[in-house]
């Protein structure tokens, strides 16, 4: 360390980041897309966890209790309308299968040590592409368009 | 480095976090391969889905212990992720220990539940 060293003018500090009006004008990559909503996905499972559970229970207790689960999506439910439900567990597929895509992404990252941009990059936009697209094709089937 | 000892111990994190990380990937294979598996039996059902056809799929005996490990792996696997988030996003000592009781309250009423569904199959 001499003393002539010039100056390096000092990082700016972030600090206090405001969720509503700084969060906002972030621009991720598609990196940071994946990774942020394999958290959210994560979370939302974790949350919905008893109603998943619920669902498990009723659709395979008994005949009369699929009859009960069935109806969720045909009649509505607690005083919600059909299109609520399926617009629920709709939300509850995408979580699965975005982490479940994400989550096979990490492995492949950790156990082949892909860790260049590169590939952080393709991947990320086909573990986005894929999850809606896999959503949108069972979603199609919960609404029974095909 | 800071006082980490006496009243200023650290009494929550991730430790070294190694078995942490290994343990989540180890849970996450066992769920993917599981994931695979009922998809294959959901998509073998000849005609339309009916109760029947649905419970079969988990009433083998052989389906039934590997769903057992699953719902296991799955706790174990939520555990350490929902850890996670707590370790980032809450820093009171208090709260986040409070948190990571209830979700293991939680976590291991709701793994009661899926076993319990199991049974009844």
């Amino acid at each position: 360390m001499s003393e002539a060293e010039p100056l390096r003018e000092p990082r700016k500090e972030f600090r206090n980041i405001n969720a509503f009006t700084d969060l906002t004008t972030y621009r991720l990559p598609p990196a940071g897309w994946v990774s942020i909503l394999h958290r959210i996905s994560g979370a939302l499972m974790f949350v919905l966890l008893p109603f998943i559970i619920w669902m498990f229970d009723k659709s395979l207790s008994s005949e009369f209790s699929y009859a009960k689960f069935t109806a969720m999506f045909k009649a509505g439910m607690w005083g919600l309308p059909a299109w609520m439900w399926k617009l629920v567990a709709l939300a509850l597929i995408w979580a699965f299968l975005h982490h479940f895509i994400s989550g096979v992404r990490h492995l492949i990252m950790d156990g082949w040590h892909k860790v260049d941009k590169e590939f952080g990059n393709s991947s990320a936009l086909v573990t986005l592409i894929c999850g809606t697209l896999l959503t949108a094709a069972v979603g199609a089937k919960l609404f029974g368009l095909y | 480095m800071s006082v980490n000892f006496g009243s200023k111990r650290i009494v929550v994190g991730a430790g070294y976090g190694f078995k942490d990380w290994l343990s989540q990937r180890a849970t996450a294979v066992l769920m993917a391969l599981f994931t695979v598996l009922v998809l294959i039996r959901f998509l073998m059902i000849k005609g339309s889905v009916s109760y029947e056809s649905w419970a079969g799929i988990f009433s083998p005996q052989w389906m039934k212990v590997i769903t057992f490990s699953v719902i296991i792996a799955l706790c174990w696997h939520v555990w350490v992720g929902v850890r996670d988030i707590y370790m980032d996003y809450i820093k009171p000592v208090s709260i986040r220990l409070s948190l990571q009781v209830a979700t293991i309250v939680y976590l291991v009423g709701c793994a009661g539940w899926m076993l319990q569904v199991l049974s009844r199959i």
